[in-house]
């Protein structure tokens, strides 16, 4: 298990740096960058530019450096010798946002954490909405609730979730009279934490938790249900009836305890559908979460904070990846030992 | 307890007096015969008939794959003709009969005010004026294809009035006619995205599991650094470096590319694991041996076996594209206008006030559920016909 563990690290990291690569390489491609855009925004204006704090920001952020100097000090930060001196995305500063005139950490902050409780929430809601649907679908193949489901499944693969959000915001609206947009009632917003605060976070999560689970939902129910079919056509099943063994009981037993596996090995396929989910919806419903941020950086090249954004969404993944491959090592003894994967 | 002592004489053999003719399980009827004969393609096409689903779904497609040819032609109105007096008119209904008297497909005029309390546009249908929709009639003219010259369409609205079967948008612009030139981009965007992402995945998968070994290796970590970074922020991403100073034409392709570009993962793990198990058959080994080149092997010998998976594969590819491409212009990163696709025509569609007042803006999503639907189902047929012989 250490062995499996320690060769599951050694994969992450190259993975994580060829990932932070890639990005850099993509938020740097636009031709141009901020603070070019913003002398001609002020020049137009006629104001005068501010041409030190310019130059300043410039020097400090190497933006007059060749592509992969620039990479190196955005991922590693600035060294004196062996003296780590300021920067870096590995010592957490994750450079500076020209848009808001601030640091992007201060900028973010919040929309991360929520982000994350968003994407664990919708996880959950996936696994509790799709494990008795497909376990109901698979034993009732065939049947009518069968037939619905599929249906029901397929509409929720089709439909483009940002109308879903639209609409359901709207009866929301309209009924529960949960007030558009954002996450919270206005008058919790920039206070402490409070039971009040999270009753209101919560009234207002369900529409979003719901439109970014819905698509993975259909998805899961499908592969577990095709999983616990085939298991359950298999002989021992059929022995066990044969032998009378309580259908409850022989189902739980074995075929469910195996087809199981998907709930835990697709959370690599899961998360990446649930953020690009989550940003659309959040621009949809105005969520503070990573969504609008990101188009507006990435609208105004604000690279920096484009940038970690892009990274903290791939981070999530390929952790979620990470420990979703440990649970199903320790699951699985099949794969411990490396004799095959099971996916 | 049974008894014993009973007559210990065995059993007389049993021969069963019907004639009996030995190859009788080797005849076979005509139908059988036809079916055993049946080359792969046919067998495929066979089985692909039997799934009803699948079947109904490519008829729809292949209608609108038509349509989009003759979009100019089908539409009541140009792409972008505007009509100043009707700004945001709801839907109008198509009737046939006015007050019990038949005269043919006909609209209600509408009446048009302005609500001075709430500032909203209110239309009713002034049931005095049925005007009946003129048929292969001269209307807007038109460039077919931007090359031929045209006024003809198959309907038009009548003589002095309007017809919106979808309603019409903030600048009076007809829903229906732009779904009808916005199909034109999405369903295209789905079968030149897929093409690129085929390459690819062909190129990527066919070296993987042709070579195995450190190429394999390669191209697998690869894919799974593709795949577990979020699509759509992605695209967006990438969507964000097409310049702005592009032609609407030019940014329709880049984003096609983009799409393909990080799409192909997918297939190109199908490719690889089927080649993984088919370079080991005889034939391949035998191909081998007599000296043909690996291009040869993969493309003469190793793709026919699996093409019909891959087409099934790429069928399921395209609904994403699709989507994606729906997502991406939604969110004002995507195709540009004057360039209309369903995403763009639902950009107007953004904000929660439409949903209360002006629903039929959410129209094009209708078409967007149905081709995504039928690609589904056509693609699950397919790849239940892929593999005919099971």
């Amino acid at each position: 298990m250490l062995r499996y563990l320690v060769q599951r690290l050694f994969v992450m990291i190259p993975t994580l740096l060829v990932i932070s690569f890639l990005v850099f390489a993509i938020i740097q491609a636009p031709p141009g960058d901020f603070l070019e855009s913003m002398i001609a925004e002020q020049q137009s204006r006629g104001e005068n530019v501010n041409t030190e704090k310019i130059e300043f920001l410039r020097h400090t952020y190497g933006l007059d450096q060749p592509f992969y100097l620039q990479y190196l000090h955005w991922m590693f930060g600035t060294w004196d010798g062996l003296q780590h001196q300021n920067g870096g995305l590995i010592f957490g500063d994750l450079g500076y946002s020209f848009e808001h005139n601030m640091p992007v950490t201060d900028v973010i902050g919040d929309a991360l954490s929520l982000t994350v409780i968003i994407s664990l929430a919708s996880v959950l809601f996936v696994w509790i909405i799709s494990f008795p649907i497909a376990v109901y679908s698979a034993t009732h193949q065939y049947g009518l609730g069968d037939y619905i489901f599929t249906f029901l499944g397929y509409i929720g693969l089709a439909t483009p979730s940002f109308l879903l959000a639209l609409v359901l915001l709207y009866f929301a609206n309209v009924q529960f009279g949960t007030s558009i947009g954002g996450l919270l009632d206005p008058q919790y917003i920039d206070q402490p934490w409070s039971l009040g605060k999270l009753a209101s976070l919560m009234e207002h999560m369900w529409i979003p938790v719901l439109v970014i689970g819905l698509p993975g939902t259909a998805g899961m129910i499908r592969r577990l249900r095709a999983n616990l079919l085939d298991e359950l056509n298999k002989q021992y099943v059929v022995t066990g009836r044969a032998k009378g063994l309580p259908p409850f009981r022989l189902l739980v037993k074995y075929p469910l305890r195996i087809s199981l596996n998907p709930f835990i090995a697709d959370i690599g396929s899961l998360l990446p559908e649930l953020i690009s989910g989550s940003v659309v919806v959040s621009v949809v419903m105005s969520l503070p979460i990573t969504g609008p941020i990101l188009l507006q950086a990435l609208r105004s090249q604000d690279m920096y904070l484009a940038g970690s954004f892009l990274m903290f969404m791939a981070g999530l993944t390929v952790l979620g990846i990470f420990v979703s491959d440990l649970a199903l090592a320790m699951l699985d003894p099949r794969i411990r030992f490396g004799a095959g994967g099971s996916r | 307890m049974i008894e014993m002592n009973a007559d210990p004489q065995p059993l007389k053999h049993f021969v069963c007096e019907r004639p009996f003719d030995p190859y009788s399980v080797e005849v076979v009827s005509p139908e059988q015969e036809k079916l055993y004969l049946a080359s792969q393609w046919r067998m495929m096409w066979l089985r692909f008939k039997k799934h009803r689903l699948a079947v109904v779904a490519s008829i729809v497609l292949a209608v609108m794959y038509t349509a989009i040819l003759f979009v100019e032609f089908l539409s009541p109105y140009n792409l972008h003709s505007r009509n100043v007096d009707s700004i945001f008119a709801p839907p109008q209904r198509v009737h046939l009969f006015d007050k019990g008297e038949f005269i043919g497909p006909f609209v209600y005029a509408y009446d048009y005010r302005l609500d001075m309390e709430t500032l909203k546009r209110v239309y009713t249908p002034n049931l005095e004026k049925p005007q009946p929709i003129r048929f292969l009639c001269r209307g807007d003219s038109y460039k077919f294809w931007g090359l031929i010259e045209g006024q003809t369409h198959l309907f038009c609205p009548p003589n002095g009035g309007t017809l919106f079967l979808l309603g019409s948008d903030r600048l009076g612009r007809d829903m229906f006619s732009r779904i009808l030139y916005g199909m034109r981009i999405s369903l295209t965007i789905g079968l030149i995205g897929v093409s690129v992402s085929f390459a690819l995945g062909m190129l990527f998968g066919g070296l993987a599991g042709y070579y195995g070994g450190w190429v394999d290796d390669l191209v697998q970590r690869a894919i799974e650094i593709l795949r577990s970074i979020p699509h759509l922020p992605l695209w967006l991403a990438l969507a964000a470096i097409l310049p702005v100073n592009w032609s609407p034409l030019l940014v329709y392709f880049g984003i096609t590319i983009i799409l393909g570009l990080i799409d192909w993962t997918g297939l190109a793990r199908a490719v690889r694991s089927r080649l993984l198990s088919l370079r080991e058959e005889d034939f391949c080994v035998a191909a081998e041996l007599m000296g043909a080149s690996p291009g040869r092997i993969i493309f003469r010998h190793l793709m026919p076996s699996f093409m019909s998976h891959l087409i099934a594969s790429a069928t399921l590819a395209i609904p994403g594209m699709i989507l994606g491409e729906t997502a991406l212009s939604f969110l004002g990163l995507g195709i540009r206008p004057p360039i209309v696709s369903w995403g763009v025509l639902l950009n107007e569609a953004q904000n929660i006030q439409v949903v209360a007042l002006y629903p039929w803006l959410m129209m094009p999503i209708v078409p967007v559920i149905i081709v995504v639907l039928a690609f589904n189902f056509m693609g699950d047929g397919l790849r239940d016909a892929a593999d005919p012989y099971k």
